[in-house]
């Protein structure tokens, strides 16, 4: 596993149909697993609609990124957050989502951000 | 220092290009090395050959080939963000029946394992257009 100044965490704002930017993100992410760097996700914004379970994405002709999604555990990449204001703003309930994300008021996300030596947002 | 480039934002549709190519001069400049620029997301278009802006503008990718050649810096491009947008090399517009290659001298095809390597072993790396 990488040294700590080398923890990766990648922040995605895009939600899961917006362009490529969440599979771009999810892609980086897979791959950094890979590399065996230590890498964590924070869904930001509207992000945070990625983790809605059972989401159709066939029916606007889009590949569903939630077996990507899911998948992340078997990567080790176990680091997964999303401000509760995030949730809370778009009317989502913490209880009913596709991953275990761990809520962040403000203060812990700024807290986040701080401690992770390398960030990259989509 | 050791520093690698991040470019993800469109050379036209935002300011990332010119910004990343005026950040990575003035890095050279104070003696840090650029080890490797990635293009990534909508900055893969920056690698195009048939990109023809008029002459009084800027050619943001001729920048980055001289700058490249000046100063041995890796010019990367993802290679699945680049498929799907249209920025193909010989090899690439061969094996998916494309009629020609755009991938402008001085850029290579190559997966996120790059930026992955480059987030590693670098001292910084920097984004443009996140």
């Amino acid at each position: 596993m990488s040294t700590p100044d080398k923890q990766l965490l990648v922040v995605v704002g895009a939600g899961p149909h917006n362009a490529t930017r969440a599979r771009d993100a999810l892609d980086l992410v897979l791959t950094s697993a890979a590399f065996e760097i230590g890498v964590g996700i924070l869904f930001r914004d509207d992000a945070v609609y990625q983790l809605l379970p059972q989401q159709q994405a066939d029916a606007i002709d889009a590949k569903s990124l939630a077996a990507n999604l899911q998948a992340l555990p078997l990567y080790d990449v176990e680091q997964l957050y999303a401000p509760r204001s995030a949730l809370e703003a778009r009317g989502l309930d913490p209880d009913n989502l596709l991953l275990p994300v761990q809520l962040l008021d403000d203060n812990a996300t700024a807290a986040l951000l701080h401690s992770y030596g390398q960030i990259l947002s989509f | 220092m050791k520093i690698a480039v991040l470019v993800y934002g469109s050379p036209t549709a935002s300011s990332a290009a010119a910004t990343a190519y005026r950040y990575a001069r003035a890095a050279i400049g104070l003696g840090h090395q650029i080890t490797r620029v990635f293009f990534y997301g909508e900055g893969v278009h920056g690698a195009s050959a048939l990109a023809a802006p008029p002459q009084d503008e800027v050619n943001w990718g001729q920048r980055w080939q001289q700058l490249a050649q000046e100063h041995e810096i890796e010019m990367i491009v993802c290679i699945a963000a680049a498929l799907r947008r249209g920025v193909l090399n010989q090899q690439e517009a061969q094996r998916h029946g494309k009629s020609a290659a755009n991938l402008a001298a001085g850029f290579e095809l190559s997966g996120l394992g790059q930026l992955a390597d480059a987030a590693l072993n670098s001292d910084r790396l920097i984004t443009f257009g996140g």
